[in-house]
């Protein structure tokens, strides 16, 4: 296979999608910070959004409908930050952290 | 589109594109390694951005250059400068360490994530996908149309969700305030 080929065939996408999922995966389990999380999980739905596009360039019948959802995963996303970060200075106000060690105590 | 098995000369215009990709996705694996690895929040946040321009870079070689744009426009501009507030508002300066959470959180979370990503890798591999003929052009146009007839309803919901998302944040990051 060539390697200045690869940019058309769907495997190399979707291999890109399962290591920005695996990366995110990595940043999940063993960032120590409630940031750091929120940060792996933009990670896994980058891959997931990948996935979609790559499929909708490669193998879909109608090219749109990937397109759409990844615009709808791109809002979700941002709902999410929004939601989390907000989440994420209430409890630093609380706890004086944002170590997901500290905060153990989910009451209050 | 027929893959060729043999590759084009460097300096013709398919192998200058073949670079540009090869250099998209190193810029997305540097940046996602970078997101997940580094000390500080802030480079994390940085390599969360290299991240998703050579994300935006792919979704442009997967013709659909409104969602490359999209992407930079939403995530670069929107959700990476809201972490970086956050961080800001929220990270002091570190007194503990930001490294693993222990001994085995490391060595554990890289073999559970390379067990995930590599399974997921090999069955791609194997899978054979099928390819349907294409029945429109995925233009813009053709995206604004069936985002406003078939997908209408996701469409109105999506804003809701968004509506209620800030009148939350607002909520949930106000409380507190005083006390």
């Amino acid at each position: 296979m060539a390697i200045l080929n690869l940019y058309n065939e769907l495997s190399t996408f979707l291999i890109l999608g399962a290591l920005l999922f695996g990366i995110g995966i990595y940043g999940i389990v063993t960032r120590r910070t409630l940031i750091g999380m929120l940060i792996a999980a933009e990670l896994i739905l980058a891959g997931a959004s990948l996935n979609f596009m790559a499929f909708n360039r490669f193998a879909a019948a109608d090219p749109v409908t990937g397109q759409v959802f990844t615009l709808f995963i791109m809002a979700v996303a941002a709902a999410e930050a929004a939601i989390g970060l907000s989440i994420v200075i209430a409890v630093y106000r609380h706890y004086k952290s944002i170590d997901a060690e500290d905060t153990v105590q989910l009451k209050g | 589109m027929t893959p060729t098995m043999t590759n084009p000369a460097l300096f013709s215009v398919e192998g200058m594109v073949g670079v540009v990709f090869l250099a998209m996705v190193a810029l997305t694996l540097t940046g996602a390694v970078i997101a997940c690895n580094s000390v500080r929040l802030v480079r994390s946040v940085a390599g969360l951005i290299l991240c998703f321009v050579g994300v935006a870079g792919l979704y442009f070689f997967l013709n659909s250059p409104f969602i490359a744009m999209m992407q930079i426009l939403i995530y670069v501009g929107a959700v990476a400068v809201t972490i970086a507030f956050a961080i800001m508002l929220a990270a002091p300066e570190q007194k503990k360490k930001l490294g693993p959470m222990g001994p085995l959180a490391g060595p554990l979370g890289f073999a559970t994530a390379a067990l995930l990503s590599g399974s997921l890798a090999v069955l791609v591999w194997r899978t054979d996908w099928p390819v349907r003929e294409k029945i429109n052009d995925g233009s813009v146009k053709n995206i604004g149309i069936q985002l406003l007839t078939d997908h209408m309803m996701v469409f109105e919901l999506i804003s809701l969700v968004l509506l209620i998302a800030i009148l939350g944040a607002l909520v949930i990051a106000r409380g507190g305030r005083e006390g």
